[in-house]
């Protein structure tokens, strides 16, 4: 599967998440973040999604050696926090693929957009990355 | 809280490789420019560089440590720089727009240079 703009639109397949206490307190101390609700895992910090990025690999972009990429931007915006407890399903979709010249040499931009739901189908966040390729 | 108002600067624990390798398991983020100095040098990087979504965590701590824990609204932070261990970033940023309990904020995330790494904005309640 070669990376262009024909890819735009195409998806992931729908991926559950359980928003786990543990891997909250984990992100939390790993970013050293002393915010009591993050350190005793009731809450998750607003960089939590980061992990669900590793099963909402899209499948273009799954044969391309990891070293190649580079985060460009990220964006999350959410209707209401994430908590422990929470069960999501994400969605990951090819919204743009762009060449561009880079200080690195010519670069496919790759934007992306996750939606996240609850189990009743409401939106609890949205992000939005996009990814360098080289 | 008003327009114009600059943010009371955090700065961070210097950025190390143990973090770096802590974040890749918590993260799930692996990718080996992340841990593995040969395999950054190969990709032209110089050796390791820290996961954006570190520096995006340490603005996203920041940016809750002005509207608590569970009002972070929207964050949303462009990598501008690389960050390696040893650098130690400070978070600052101004308010840019109250509207009723919702602030924007102008947030960055600068190393010891005071280069910015990371630059974004979030917009926390207030309430």
């Amino acid at each position: 599967m070669t990376l262009d703009r024909s890819l735009v639109g195409t998806a992931t397949e729908p991926q559950t998440f359980d928003i786990e206490k543990g891997a909250i307190v984990r992100l939390a101390e790993a970013i050293g973040d002393p915010c009591p609700e993050y350190l005793n895992g009731t809450v998750a910090p607003p960089t939590f999604p980061t992990l669900f990025n590793f099963r909402l690999r899209h499948p273009a972009l799954e044969a391309i050696d990891p070293a190649r990429f580079i985060h460009g931007d990220q964006e999350y915006v959410y209707e209401r926090p994430l908590r422990a407890g929470d069960r999501v399903t994400c969605v990951t979709k090819i919204a743009g693929v762009t060449e561009k010249e880079t200080k690195l040499g010519t670069a496919t931009f790759v934007v992306t957009e996750t939606e996240g739901r609850d189990d009743d189908g409401e939106l609890v966040f949205t992000g939005r990355a996009t990814l360098i390729v080289r | 809280m008003k327009a114009g108002e600059e943010l009371t600067p955090l700065v961070k624990e210097p950025v190390s490789r143990v973090q770096l390798v802590r974040y890749a398991g918590a993260s799930g983020d692996f990718n080996p420019i992340h841990w593995d100095p040969e395999r950054g040098a190969e990709m032209g990087l110089g050796g390791v560089i820290a996961h954006g979504m570190l520096s995006m965590g340490f603005l996203g701590q920041y940016a809750a440590g002005i509207g608590g824990a569970e009002n972070v609204q929207r964050l949303k932070v462009r990598f501008g720089a690389m960050v390696r261990p040893g650098d130690v970033l400070t978070c600052k940023g101004v308010v840019r727009e109250v509207d009723g309990t919702r602030a924007t904020l102008d947030i960055w995330a600068e190393n010891q240079d005071g280069e910015k790494v990371t630059t974004g904005e979030a917009e926390v309640e207030i309430g």
